[in-house]
């Protein structure tokens, strides 16, 4: 789960990472009151999980109230990348002589936290991270005794921060750890982390992406979840509780199982089919949930014939049947031609179970895939 | 001989009296597993399909001399009940759970490294040596007793592999699901290394997906010391980068490491064969043995 930036700057200055003044707007009225209130010059900056804002046209600078209201005419509702932007950031511009890079992350070949620290933020650090590794200072954390002081600074000195300002980035970064490890981060980072003429350093962009696995145990950021939701059918997908992702294509496709679902991609793919989505329905699935995942599907206008592939461990088949015939029997007629394989813990009571007269069913994963392509170009004939 | 487990291993299961766990463990005794003992707080004397509940992993390894631990414990709980297994001193623990936050895991795992246990998981299907035992949710009637090691980041991958081998008279010596998370007790090279001295095993499936950068690890260990042949199969050629496709750990970072091209390029160089499909597979696999 990712924060949107403002969440996560609100989470960072909680903890007293100095940041920007700030507000949020949703009009442009309220967009050019903000930014009179934090002064110019200001930044006006779309609320969008998009990467490369800047250059899409989600952020402008601006000097005065005639700037600010064209500025945010501009970008409030505009469509970036695909999302729809409908909140603005306003932020105090800030005077920088340099543009520091500070994150945290789980290494997860190592299996432990890492620290990192760099004096060439403000730029994308993945490129810097694969063009010249070593302008990246790491540090590993043992998850065991957290971060100790000495490494925050052996990593600001590493990574050969200016001597005037490494206590502040050490303690920067020692913050953002503490943030990272108490709320379930799964990234933490700011950059770019400015250092203006007096020495001080700001946090002027952040990102806060939240182990989705871990909300039981932060109400507080499962409501910031809620909030962050941009697309009606990721939102319809939160609320089922899948992983779904949309894809471009025409074919519906649910699975069990993250591994069968994309392998049920590819071979749609290598069947000359374009996959239009991406649903697991997870471990243990039960008949509501399988109801659930065909509304989703049947939701996406894009879609002309489903897939249902289900390989039963945990998962049983006879549930499977049940939900199936649940979702189905509630039509007059069967909105988009669903092909059901079936396999493994109970398929046999399952298939007993499922009513055939609504859906094909196919004894392979092969010949399922191929059933549902063709009838995906059938139907765009 | 197989591998981690066989028919003298003695199991307990944690969170037998739940739903899953008491279901499993039904299914795991049909197959013939040696479940000796169930371990719940709180439901210490109670009995489940015959098998005496222990308050404490200890106590249940202890009475009942359990050398395996399988867990069905709920994810705000499983991290906790990791730590109790491994504490136990227990020799295999197979953590089922699917959604423990990565961060408990990742203090699991460095515990772990301090012990001599092997953990399979979390969110895997378990491990299985076909005809002997099963620790895990594998539905037990599509394996067959043969020679074929498999070892799998995915569960129902791994079905659908062992089906299709199955189906053409392949057996299999042991099948390990090894887990999707991002932190992971067993990882490939381990399966690989155990499957390499395991002089029944004449030819290994290896299932990856992308994500990480375990295929590309397990590519060149595969290159530098494996005498045993080698299949492989990548799932997630279609993901777009940037986003996550299930598993914690399948995202495409979108700057060319993790994708599935540069997992089949890291195989293929080191002479491992890569199906376009889980059929293909299964038709290298024939041609080797």
């Amino acid at each position: 789960m990712r924060l949107h930036e403002y969440q996560a700057k609100q989470v960072f200055a909680e903890a007293g990472i100095p940041t920007p003044a700030s507000a949020l707007a949703s009009t442009v009225d309220e967009a050019v009151a903000a930014a009179e209130e934090v002064g110019y010059p200001c930044a006006i900056k779309a609320q969008v999980h998009v990467g490369g804002r800047g250059k899409a046209g989600g952020i402008k600078l601006v000097d005065d109230e005639d700037e600010a209201r064209e500025a945010a005419e501009d970008i409030i509702g505009m469509d970036l990348k695909g999302y729809h932007v409908d909140r603005v950031l306003v932020e105090a511009a800030v005077d920088f002589v340099n543009e520091l890079y500070v994150g945290v992350t789980m290494d997860r070949g190592e299996g432990k936290p890492v620290a990192m620290v760099s004096t060439r933020g403000g730029v994308n650090i993945e490129e810097v991270a694969e063009e010249d590794p070593d302008a990246i200072a790491r540090e590993h954390i043992d998850p065991a005794f957290g971060m100790h002081p000495y490494q925050a600074r052996k990593a600001v000195y590493d990574a050969g921060v200016d001597r005037d300002i490494a206590g502040d980035v050490a303690s920067v970064l020692t913050t953002l750890y503490e943030l990272w490890d108490e709320k379930d981060g799964s990234d933490a980072e700011i950059n770019p982390l400015m250092v203006t003429s007096d020495d001080e350093v700001v946090a002027a962009d952040a990102v806060m992406n939240i182990d989705g696995d871990s909300l039981f145990r932060h109400p507080d950021l499962a409501e910031m979840e809620e909030e962050a939701a941009e697309d009606e059918l990721e939102a319809k997908a939160n609320e089922y509780g899948f992983d779904y992702v949309r894809l471009e294509g025409n074919v519906g496709i649910i699975g069990n199982g993250a591994g069968l679902v994309m392998t049920t991609l590819d071979l749609v793919d290598y069947y000359g089919g374009k996959p239009a989505n991406f649903l697991d329905i997870g471990g243990g699935a039960k008949a509501e949930r399988v109801t659930n995942a065909l509304d989703m599907v049947f939701s996406d206008e894009n879609v002309d014939a489903v897939v249902f592939n289900i390989f039963g461990g945990i998962t049983r088949g006879d549930e499977v049947a049940e939900g199936i015939n649940t979702a189905l029997e509630q039509f007059d007629e069967i909105p988009k031609p669903v092909v059901v394989r079936l396999a493994g813990t109970k398929a046999e009571e399952g298939m007993e179970i499922l009513n055939t007269d609504l859906v094909q069913v196919e004894a392979t994963l092969e010949d399922a895939v191929q059933a549902t392509v063709a009838l995906a170009e059938e139907v765009n004939e | 001989m197989s591998v981690l487990v066989d028919e003298d291993t003695r199991v307990v299961v944690q969170g037998i009296t739940g739903g899953e766990g008491r279901f499993h463990t039904e299914q795991m005794m049909e197959y013939g597993t040696n479940v000796v003992a169930g371990a719940v707080p709180g439901k210490g004397g109670q009995e489940v399909a015959g098998v005496p509940v222990y308050d404490t992993v200890a106590r249940a390894a202890d009475e009942e001399d359990a050398d395996a631990s399988v867990v069905f414990v709920p994810p705000a709980f499983a991290g906790d009940a990791l730590f109790e297994a491994i504490d136990a001193d227990v020799d295999l623990v197979v953590a089922i759970t699917e959604g423990i936050p990565t961060q408990d895991v990742s203090r699991v795992y460095r515990r772990l490294n301090e012990t001599d246990t092997y953990m399979i998981g979390p969110n895997c299907p378990g491990i299985i040596t076909p005809g002997e035992s099963k620790l895990g949710i594998l539905p037990g009637n599509i394996f067959s007793s043969g020679n074929v090691g498999l070892v799998s980041r995915s569960g129902t991958l791994t079905y659908q592999v062992v089906d299709s081998l199955t189906d053409r008279g392949l057996g299999q010596s042991t099948a390990v699901g090894i887990g999707g998370d991002p932190i992971i007790g067993t990882d490939f090279i381990d399966a690989l290394e155990l499957f390499e001295e395991d002089p029944e095993t004449h030819a290994i499936v290896m299932c990856g997906e992308i994500g990480g950068e375990d295929e590309e690890e397990a590519a060149d260990y595969i290159g530098e010391y494996m005498d045993t042949p080698v299949v492989g199969f990548i799932a997630g050629r279609t993901a777009p980068p940037g986003k996550r496709m299930g598993h914690a750990g399948a995202i495409v970072s979108g700057s060319g490491t993790g994708t599935a091209a540069s997992k089949i390029d890291a195989l293929e160089s080191v002479g491992v064969p890569v199906g376009d499909t889980p059929e293909e597979v299964t038709e290298h696999i024939e041609d080797i043995l």
